[in-house]
């Protein structure tokens, strides 16, 4: 227990340390939650949709926790070379133990960025409909955060250097975020669209977010729960199996 | 007494690459043994193994009676290492970095704090204890290292390449710490360098290794006078060639790079 604790305090220490860091990786949402609400908004409200930042912010929340989460997790690679990973995997703790430490470090800044992303939403415009769901939207960004984290460290692990870094990027958190319904409605969409965001795990993410933060929901948020639930355990499995295989 | 770290036909493959090719030899406790050789000789690689980050793929290993790759956690606890790429939290001051170490080692708090001041105080740290890592130069890095690693009390203090890229003055004291270390807490010193004068000046007993295999080991004398050379420098060359090695690079190397561009 101690030890998770000191690795979780590192992360969260370092994250308070690197305020550029932390302006940083605000500076893409931001892009995405004033370039496009304000720029589309309008023709979101005329096609009849309502209001587009309040339809957008949790995908623009979604997509800082996507972001940070992922980040953290692949960071390993260069933790593994040139950082304090090395330290640890020598010490005479269990790998499970250093991956869930790591986890929940990374899991908790990307909480916070989310948290970061809220308030300005909130600045921007976006209204909570009800209070009562906040309290479960902060368990979805968790829940977010930790299996974006899991899935970061579980295609780390195997990776020897960044030369895939840019695949990943392009292919595989790029393209969950832009199918997952974070910038537009799933209902309305043509089936392959609807069909590639069933099976994203970050679609349910955006729509726990959206049903418990903006009060409209596409899946049920008990169904949003669960998958994201189920898929964590999943990553968490996988990554934690792949950590422990690191040899340096 | 039985000798605190013992390699018996030692062999680790990579495919068809043969990286430690049938090597034995035995460390004693207490002394301060040299593993010298051209790059990618088996250096790391039998380092590696020694310290539970590798498996063998024949051979036996005992490290203070334990096997590495059986007992890995107690095998973890018996020694520290300074890895030959850094290896410390540089957004962590150089406290917390050692800190770190003790709660995952599970240092008592008491004795962690006392026994963090004492190794500050010997490298020379104390004063800038509350400076982060980023901030300290190579050789202040080097220090913070070999402190961290004894801060657990291990048997043994591996060393991989610890003086590559400082000066002279900060190579002397860096050997001169580490020998006090030796003296005064009786640790099992296990060196590589590339620069054979520290090697002749600190290490009690040599051993050379080329192409995965030992080509001699003894004191420095004693290789000396197998060779027929004046210093331990023409020793070695004469011992493993004039040759220069050509690695290819790898992922390693190619990120080595990319640090120092970063680091300047």
């Amino acid at each position: 227990m101690d030890v998770i604790y000191v690795l979780w305090l590192r992360q969260v220490k370092r994250y308070v340390r690197s305020r550029a860091r932390i302006i940083g990786s605000l500076g893409q949402p931001l892009l995405f939650l004033l370039g496009l609400g304000f720029g589309l908004g309008p023709v979101f409200q005329r096609a009849g949709m309502g209001n587009y930042i309040q339809f957008l912010a949790p995908g623009v929340i979604a997509m800082t926790v996507l972001f940070t989460s992922v980040f953290s997790g692949i960071e390993l690679i260069w933790d593994r070379q040139f950082g304090f990973l090395k330290e640890t995997l020598v010490a005479p703790v269990s790998r499970l133990t250093i991956m869930i430490g790591r986890v929940l470090g990374g899991a908790t800044v990307a909480v916070v960025q989310g948290l970061i992303l809220l308030a300005i939403c909130l600045v921007a415009g976006f209204r909570f409909p009800s209070l009562a769901t906040v309290p479960l939207a902060l368990f979805i960004m968790a829940l977010i955060a930790v299996l974006f984290t899991a899935m970061g460290t579980a295609i780390a692990s195997p990776m020897r250097d960044f030369q895939g870094f840019q695949l990943i990027m392009n292919f595989l958190v790029l393209p969950m975020f832009f199918l997952s319904g974070a910038l537009f409605p799933l209902g309305d969409a043509p089936w392959l669209l609807r069909a590639i965001a069933r099976v994203n795990p970050l679609s349910y993410g955006v729509d726990g977010l959206r049903g418990t933060l903006g009060g409209i929901a596409y899946f049920q948020i008990t169904t949003d729960i669960a998958v994201l639930v189920s898929v964590t355990v999943g990553l968490l499995l996988l990554g934690g199996y792949l950590f422990s295989r690191i040899e340096l | 007494m039985a000798p605190i770290i013992r390699v018996q036909n030692l062999v680790k493959t990579y495919g068809k690459f043969t990286a430690v090719d049938d090597i034995s030899f035995a460390v004693e406790a207490g002394e301060i043994f040299a593993f010298l050789g051209p790059n990618g000789a088996g250096k790391t690689t039998t380092i590696k193994i020694l310290t539970t980050l590798l498996k063998p793929t024949k051979g036996h290993v005992e490290i203070d009676g334990l096997d590495p790759t059986r007992h890995q956690n107690e095998v973890r606890e018996r020694f520290g290492i300074v890895f030959q790429d850094p290896s410390l939290d540089d957004e962590l001051t150089a406290y917390e970095n050692m800190d770190i170490h003790g709660a995952l080692y599970r240092v008592p708090r008491r004795t962690r704090a006392a026994r963090i001041e004492m190794l500050l105080s010997l490298f020379e740290l104390w004063e800038r204890r509350n400076d982060r890592a980023k901030q300290f130069s190579g050789g202040m890095r080097r220090r913070l290292e070999i402190a961290r690693g004894m801060l657990h009390t291990p048997k043994i203090l591996f060393l991989d390449e610890p003086t590559l890229g400082l000066d002279p003055q900060t190579r002397n004291q860096l050997w001169t710490h580490v020998r006090k270390l030796n003296t005064d807490e009786q640790v099992t010193v296990f060196l590589t360098t590339h620069y054979m004068e520290e090697a002749d000046r600190v290490a009690s007993r040599i051993a050379v290794i080329d192409h995965g295999r030992i080509v001699a080991q003894g004191t420095s004398a004693e290789l000396k006078e197998q060779t027929k050379t004046e210093t331990l420098e023409q020793a070695f060359l004469s011992l493993t060639g004039s040759s220069i090695r050509e690695e290819e690079a790898d992922s390693k190397d190619r990120m080595r790079n990319m640090v120092r561009l970063w680091r300047g």
